[in-house]
């Protein structure tokens, strides 16, 4: 479109106009509050990756100066990043916040979950994150999930009733209209909240840059030894990689998702600040799932699958 | 940096929800729209054309992109309403893509609910047709306040101006006998590419602008000034701590209009005065806010607020009332019956209701009214009176689609049943284009 350069919108002439990042976040924050008064028990899935950083800072926004009123749990798959541990730890300590921890290891040493062939542990997750939903009778979990991630995503509700297995059912979703969240359960029934359902991902780096978030160094190039494995840069690491036949070697790469270190690829960037990391995303041909994710990769329903049962 | 960031961070949101089916070519425009705007990225192209491939289709069938349901799939038609997001230099835009199968009225109000613009897709062959009128019905009941027509497939018809014209006029005559504000008709063909993105090279006869021109230049907030200011009370903030131990603060969203410091505001339904001493927009202390931002209220006098109040001008308060007559979409599979039991939530505030009547029931095809149905059941719309436990400060969905608007839920199982909006079901005829039918669906 050639029109587009010189124009000055018309909205910036209207002084009640709002960007588009100040809307997004009113309506998240306004989501956040909605659960602070209806709900009991609510929690913040927190893994260290930015779309929970960004969730954290938005409820903490929400409700200063008085403290965030929910605790945060982290499901953890043994197979972490140790930058992102590290920065999980700090945040909880700097905002003076409760974090409770589901292990995925603690599991398999249980005998409780079975290691998976290809070591991949993001499926893993969904048993201990629905049994410590249950443990700690927690009636709100707010995820960190984007309708713009995923075809199965796109077709959630920003209040996701799950019944008592953590179950979600596509087909039985309450119909969200105007801004009235219908946050109404059962006991032993959880609604699953999704703040920033509306953000994409470069929402959620261009806010990260306005209020100068700090996040996990990862994010950010980085010489790192990694190797191939369908067609995807992982990290060589305890957690079983690499095999016999996959050379391991030296490159300047950053993580645009950060899961379970057996499933999450890095990709070749020399983005080492947010601008740099803007840049690289506004021009990327890739999604930041498809480039990153292997476990998306299974199937055409992979996502919806794994959500049917539980997961995030 | 002079490059995307910036361009970007200064651009607004644009809330649009598309409505026609798959044969007017929706599905066609909104994979034009996102691929011409690149939200459509490789690997998610790439697996559409291996799924098209896998079901023997030749061509990338783009509703793959958004039908996200293994069912959806497996039947190729789409269920439930999809949300896609694309940008430009000048705007970010949520669509909210309605199917025009399967509970079609529920989905379309749903997407219409938060839409300031409702793109309606007609077919040049056919012209005006019952689901047309259905959905300029929709968008007028939920008071959109834009509306597109997009005269699709301009090419079957030689790009000739006298079939444009005559959709045109009838279609905008129709929209404007509802009540709805703007209409702007665009001569497309969604396939070819004419006035989607670039304009066409086959119609010098239109002057008007492309779709997305439209979509990017469409004002997104109206005079706020003019509206009637609502602060439905979310939540009540106080930290009791060392470094704040008076601090006091109502948290909300802004729902319509403008609040100052200094103003002398009205708490409902109680009806008890005071003045705001400080508004805290996340962060920052400022004198003036808006809607749709979310804020915390600080007020001279210690009163009573909780959850579920409504703060709004002195001077400009709502009535407060227990009776409450409204239009209802019914969205749910159980039906809602006269003398029945459910909870009504509207902003912030949830009560108990029963249905004392249904006076009528809508035709949305032709407008015509039948009295006294009993019940309503899945995709009807009709007219409801209800009686709440609690005095309500509702306002006329007209002037507020914020606090006009209320859910009907179910006590026992939580169900969403209704979706209702408050007052008369459409405005007055924008134009002077009085059908005789207004007599008959004027409740």
């Amino acid at each position: 479109m050639s029109a587009v350069t010189t124009t000055v919108s018309e909205d910036t002439a209207n002084p009640y106009a709002l960007s588009h990042l100040d809307s997004l976040e009113s309506e998240a924050v306004h989501i956040f509050r909605e659960v602070a008064g209806e709900f009991e028990r609510p929690v913040i899935l927190f893994s260290g990756g930015k779309d929970s950083i960004v969730m954290l800072h938005l409820a903490l926004k929400a409700f200063a100066p008085a403290p965030v009123p929910f605790t945060l749990l982290h499901v953890d798959t043994g197979h972490n990043f140790p930058e992102v541990l590290d920065y999980r730890d700090r945040t909880v300590k700097k905002h003076g916040l409760r974090l409770h921890v589901a292990s995925v290891q603690e599991y398999i040493d249980a005998g409780k979950l079975r290691e998976r062939p290809d070591g991949t542990r993001n499926p893993l997750q969904t048993v201990p994150l629905t049994e410590a939903i249950q443990q700690h009778r927690f009636d709100a979990v707010f995820g960190g999930g984007r309708r713009d991630e995923e075809k199965a995503r796109a077709k959630e509700r920003v209040f996701s009733l799950r019944d008592e297995f953590s179950q979600w059912d596509p087909r039985r979703q309450r119909p969200e209209l105007w801004q009235l969240y219908n946050g109404r359960h059962a006991p032993g029934e959880h609604v699953r909240v999704f703040p920033i359902s509306n953000w994409t991902e470069l929402d959620v780096w261009q806010y990260i840059e306005r209020e100068g978030i700090e996040l996990p160094e990862i994010y950010f190039a980085h010489e790192r030894e990694v190797f191939s494995r369908n067609g995807m840069w992982l990290t060589a690491g305890h957690w079983g990689g690499p095999k016999e036949h996959e050379p391991v070697q030296t490159r300047l790469v950053r993580y645009r998702t950060v899961g379970d270190m057996s499933c999450t690829g890095a990709v070749d960037s020399d983005a080492t600040t947010l601008d740099a990391v803007i840049t690289e995303i506004a021009a990327s041909r890739l999604t930041e799932r498809g480039a990153t994710r292997a476990d998306d990769k299974m199937s055409e329903a992979a996502m919806e699958d794994r959500k049917r049962e539980g997961y995030f | 940096m002079t490059t995307t960031a910036e361009q970007l961070s200064a651009t607004t949101l644009l809330r649009f929800a598309t409505a026609g089916s798959v044969d007017d070519g929706k599905s066609t425009l909104v994979g034009r729209l996102l691929h011409d705007s690149k939200a459509v990225l490789t690997d998610q192209l790439e697996a559409v054309e291996q799924a098209s491939l896998n079901r023997g289709q030749e061509a990338p069938d783009l509703a793959l992109l958004t039908d996200g349901l293994r069912a959806e799939r497996e039947q190729g038609i789409t269920i439930d309403v999809a949300y896609r997001y694309f940008a430009t230099a000048r705007r970010r835009f949520i669509l909210a893509d309605t199917p025009g199968h399967v509970q079609y009225t529920r989905n379309m109000v749903t997407g219409a609910s938060t839409a300031e613009l409702a793109v309606v897709l007609v077919d040049a062959r056919n012209g005006v047709v019952e689901q047309t009128r259905r959905h300029a019905a929709v968008a007028a009941l939920l008071r959109v306040p834009h509306v597109v027509l997009a005269v699709n497939k301009m090419d079957l018809v030689d790009y000739a101006e006298p079939v444009f014209a005559a959709i045109a006029e009838e279609f905008t005559a129709y929209a404007a006998s509802l009540g709805v504000p703007e209409i702007t008709a665009i001569p497309i063909s969604a396939l070819a590419g004419d006035n989607v993105v670039e304009p066409s090279a086959h119609m010098d006869w239109y002057g008007g602008p492309t779709v997305l021109e439209h979509l990017e230049t469409v004002p997104v907030s109206h005079d706020l000034t003019a509206c009637h200011a609502r602060f439905p009370v979310q939540y009540v903030i106080r930290p009791q701590s060392a470094e704040h131990p008076d601090y006091r603060g109502y948290a909300g969203q802004i729902a319509a209009g403008v609040f100052r410091v200094g103003e002398a505001v009205s708490v409902l339904p109680s009806g008890r005065t005071t003045t705001i001493t400080g508004i805290d927009a996340l962060g920052e202390s400022v004198d003036i806010a808006w809607a749709p931002q979310s804020v915390t209220l600080r007020l001279a006098d210690d009163i009573d607020i909780s959850r579920g109040d409504l703060i709004a001008p002195a001077d400009d308060a709502p009535a407060v009332s227990q009776d409450v007559e409204a239009t209802v979409c019914h969205v749910a599979d159980q039906p809602l019956s006269v003398g029945q039991r459910v909870l009504l939530k509207h902003t912030t505030r949830t009560v108990k209701a029963i249905v004392k009547d249904i006076p009528s029931r809508l035709t949305l095809d032709d407008l015509s009214q039948h009295p006294a149905p009993g019940q309503l059941v899945a995709n009807d719309i009709g007219r409801v009176v209800v009686r709440t436990a609690e005095p309500l400060a509702l306002d006329a969905y007209e002037y507020s689609r914020r606090t006009g608007s209320f859910l009907l839920i179910d006590p026992a199982d939580g169900t969403t049943l209704s979706a209702g909006m408050a007052g008369a079901a459409f405005a007055e005829a924008a134009e002077a284009v009085v059908t005789a039918d207004d007599a008959e669906w004027d409740f």
